[in-house]
C-alpha cells in the first residue's frame, strides 16, 4: 500500500514538471511595459499617501483620474486620445504644472478607492461635492453646475411641479437623483419607472407620461437631439456642483488647485472649455447655467 | 436590416483599440494559466497529503478564493496592497496576481479530485501485470489523470478569459472597457451603436473560447 501511495506522488510530480517545462516559453512575456492608462507611483511620500506639489513637478508626472466612457465630460476619441469637458481641465493643470498628464480610467464605483491610496493625484471624475463624500476626500472649488432637470413635449410644456395634474405621470429612471428627489418632496406625483435611458426615451416619445426628469445635462442633451421637446424646468431641487478631488489631507495639491482655478476665472477658462467641449451637446444657450468661473458658483 | 452602429466600428483607430483591448484580456488570461497549472498541479499534490493542518489550510485557501467575488479580490490586492503595504501596483499585475490564486485554487482541486479518483485497482492491476511502478505511471495513471484535468482545466482557461471583464474596475483598458469608451463617445451620434459594439465583443470572446474548446475536444478524444 505505501508503494501505491508513492507511486501517485511521482505520478503528480511528473505530472507538475511537464507543465511546468511546457509553460516555461510562453511566461517568458510577463511583466508587460508600461502603457498609458497605468499608474507607477514609486515615490509615494512618506508621511502619507498622496504626493505634494513639489513631488508631482520633481517628478515631472501627474495622474489624474477621469472617466473613460462619459461624454462628453471625460471619454476617449476613435484615435485613443482623451477628451471631454473634465480632461480639457486636466490638460491645462499639466500644462500649468509643466509636467506629463498621466490619464487613468477610473469608475464611479471606484474614484474614491484611487484618491484613498494615492494612486491618482486629482480625480476630475464628473465628481459631484456631496458632504458624504467630502469626509473621504477633499474637494476643491467647483467648477461645474449640475442639478435636475424635466424634459416634456413642446404641444404641452411642464415649467413647475406645484401644480401638478394628479392624473399626469412623470417619468423617472430608477436609482437616479431625479427618483429620490421627487418621491421625498413630490409625493403626490405619480412616477414612471424604468431601468434604462432607452426605455424612459421611448415612454416619453410614446406619450405615456407628461414628463420626464433627470439630470438637467442629460434632458438637456435630449431635448436638443430630438425635436418636439423642451427643457421646461432646467433646474429643479438643490444645486450641486461638481469639483476637483484630492486625496484627504493633501493641502499642497488643494491649495494649488484653487489658486488654479481662482486664477483661470480671469480668463474665463471654463467658458472656453465648455465651448470646446460641451457646446455641441448642450448648445450655448446653458453656458451660463452650467459653468462655473473662478470657483465661485452663482447666487 | 437594422441599424446596428456598426459603423462606429470603423472610425479612425476602433477597431484597433478593440482587438488591443481584447489582447490585454487574453494577455493576463494566459500569463495567469501559465502561472496557475503548474501551481495548481503542486497544491493538488499537497491537498492529497493526510496531514490534518496542510489539509484545513489549504482547504481554507481553495474556499477563501472560491467564495470571494473576483472584483473583490481585485479591489483587495489593487487597493488593499498600497493601503496596507504602501506598495503600489499597476492594475495590470494585480490582475494576474488574482487570476493566479484563482486559478491555483481551482486548478488544485481539480488535480486532487484526478488524482483520488484513480483507483487503487489500477495500481494493483498494473503491479500484477508485473509493470514497474515508472511503466505504471506512464501507461496507466498518467493518461487517465491527464483525460480527466483535461476539460475541465479548459473550462477554467475560458472561464478566465470571460472573467477578465471585470478588471476594467481597476483602470485596466481590456475589450470590454474599449468597447464602453467607443459607445459612449458616439452616444449622440449613432445612439444604436452598443448593439452592434458588444455584438462584437461577444464574437470577440466567441473567437478565442471557441478555438480552445475545440483543442480541449481533441485532446479528449485522442487521449480517450
Amino acid at each position: 500500500m505505501k508503494k501505491i501511495k508513492k507511486m501517485k506522488l511521482i505520478t503528480a510530480i511528473a505530472l507538475t514538471l511537464t507543465a511546468a517545462l511546457g509553460l516555461a516559453s510562453c511566461g517568458g512575456s510577463g511583466q508587460s511595459e508600461p502603457k498609458g492608462n497605468e499608474v507607477y507611483v514609486d515615490d509615494t511620500a512618506a508621511e502619507g499617501v498622496y504626493r505634494t506639489i513639489d513631488e508631482i513637478k520633481e517628478s515631472g508626472e501627474i495622474n489624474i483620474g477621469v472617466f473613460s466612457d462619459k461624454h462628453p465630460f471625460g471619454y476617449v476619441d476613435e484615435n485613443s486620445e482623451y477628451q471631454g469637458y473634465d480632461v480639457y481641465f486636466a490638460k491645462r493643470i499639466g500644462e500649468d504644472l509643466g509636467v506629463k498628464v498621466n490619464f487613468v480610467s477610473t469608475e464611479a464605483a471606484n474614484r474614491i478607492e484611487y484618491l484613498k491610496t494615492g494612486k491618482v493625484d486629482i480625480v476630475l471624475a464628473n465628481f459631484t461635492v456631496t458632504p458624504e463624500r467630502a469626509e473621504e476626500v477633499d474637494f476643491a472649488l467647483p467648477y461645474m453646475n449640475v442639478s435636475l432637470g424635466v424634459v416634456s413635449p413642446e404641444s404641452a410644456p411642464v415649467t413647475s411641479l406645484d401644480e401638478w395634474n394628479a392624473d399626469d405621470e412623470m417619468i423617472v429612471i430608477s436609482g437616479t437623483t431625479a427618483e429620490t428627489y421627487l418621491t421625498q418632496n413630490y409625493p403626490d406625483i405619480k412616477l414612471q419607472k424604468y431601468d434604462t435611458y432607452a426605455n424612459a426615451k421611448s415612454a416619453l416619445e410614446n406619450g405615456s407620461a407628461a414628463a420626464w426628469a433627470n439630470d438637467n445635462t442629460e434632458v438637456i442633451a435630449y431635448s436638443l437631439s430630438t425635436t418636439g421637446y423642451t427643457v421646461g424646468i432646467p433646474t429643479l431641487g438643490s444645486k450641486d456642483t461638481i469639483a476637483p478631488a484630492v486625496s484627504k489631507g493633501n493641502e499642497s495639491v488643494l491649495g494649488w488647485l484653487n489658486d488654479e482655478i481662482a486664477a483661470l476665472g480671469s480668463e474665463k477658462f471654463f467658458h472656453a472649455d465648455y465651448e470646446a467641449t460641451l457646446a455641441d451637446t448642450y448648445g450655448l444657450d446653458y453656458e451660463e447655467e452650467l459653468v462655473i468661473e473662478g470657483g465661485v458658483p452663482a447666487e | 436590416m437594422p441599424d446596428l452602429g456598426l459603423d462606429v466600428l470603423f472610425k479612425g483607430k476602433n477597431m484597433i483599440r478593440l482587438l488591443g483591448g481584447l489582447w490585454v484580456a487574453v494577455k493576463i488570461s494566459l500569463i495567469s494559466v501559465a502561472i496557475s497549472i503548474p501551481l495548481g498541479i503542486l497544491l493538488g499534490i499537497i491537498m492529497t497529503s493526510k496531514n490534518p493542518l496542510i489539509k484545513a489550510v489549504t482547504r481554507v485557501y481553495l474556499e477563501f478564493i472560491r467564495i470571494m467575488p473576483q472584483l473583490v479580490l481585485l479591489f483587495i490586492v489593487f487597493f488593499g496592497t498600497t493601503s496596507a503595504l504602501g506598495v503600489n501596483i499597476s492594475g495590470e499585475l494585480a490582475s494576474v496576481i488574482v487570476f493566479t490564486a484563482w486559478g491555483t485554487a481551482e486548478m488544485g482541486d481539480l488535480v486532487r479530485g484526478a488524482l483520488i479518483s484513480i483507483p487503487k485497482h489500477q495500481y494493483e492491476s498494473a503491479a500484477a501485470l508485473t509493470l514497474t511502478p515508472a511503466q505504471t505511471y506512464l501507461y496507466v495513471i498518467i493518461p487517465q489523470t491527464v483525460r480527466r484535468l483535461i476539460p475541465l482545466s479548459i473550462n477554467l482557461i475560458t472561464r478566465m478569459i470571460k472573467t477578465t471583464s471585470l478588471i476594467l474596475m481597476i483602470g485596466v483598458v481590456e475589450v470590454l472597457k474599449v468597447a464602453q469608451q467607443i459607445i459612449e463617445a458616439n452616444r449622440m451620434s449613432s445612439p444604436n451603436a452598443a448593439f452592434g459594439v458588444y455584438l462584437t465583443v461577444l464574437f470577440m470572446y466567441f473567437i478565442i473560447c471557441w478555438p480552445i474548446s475545440m483543442l480541449a475536444k481533441r485532446l479528449e478524444k485522442k487521449w480517450g
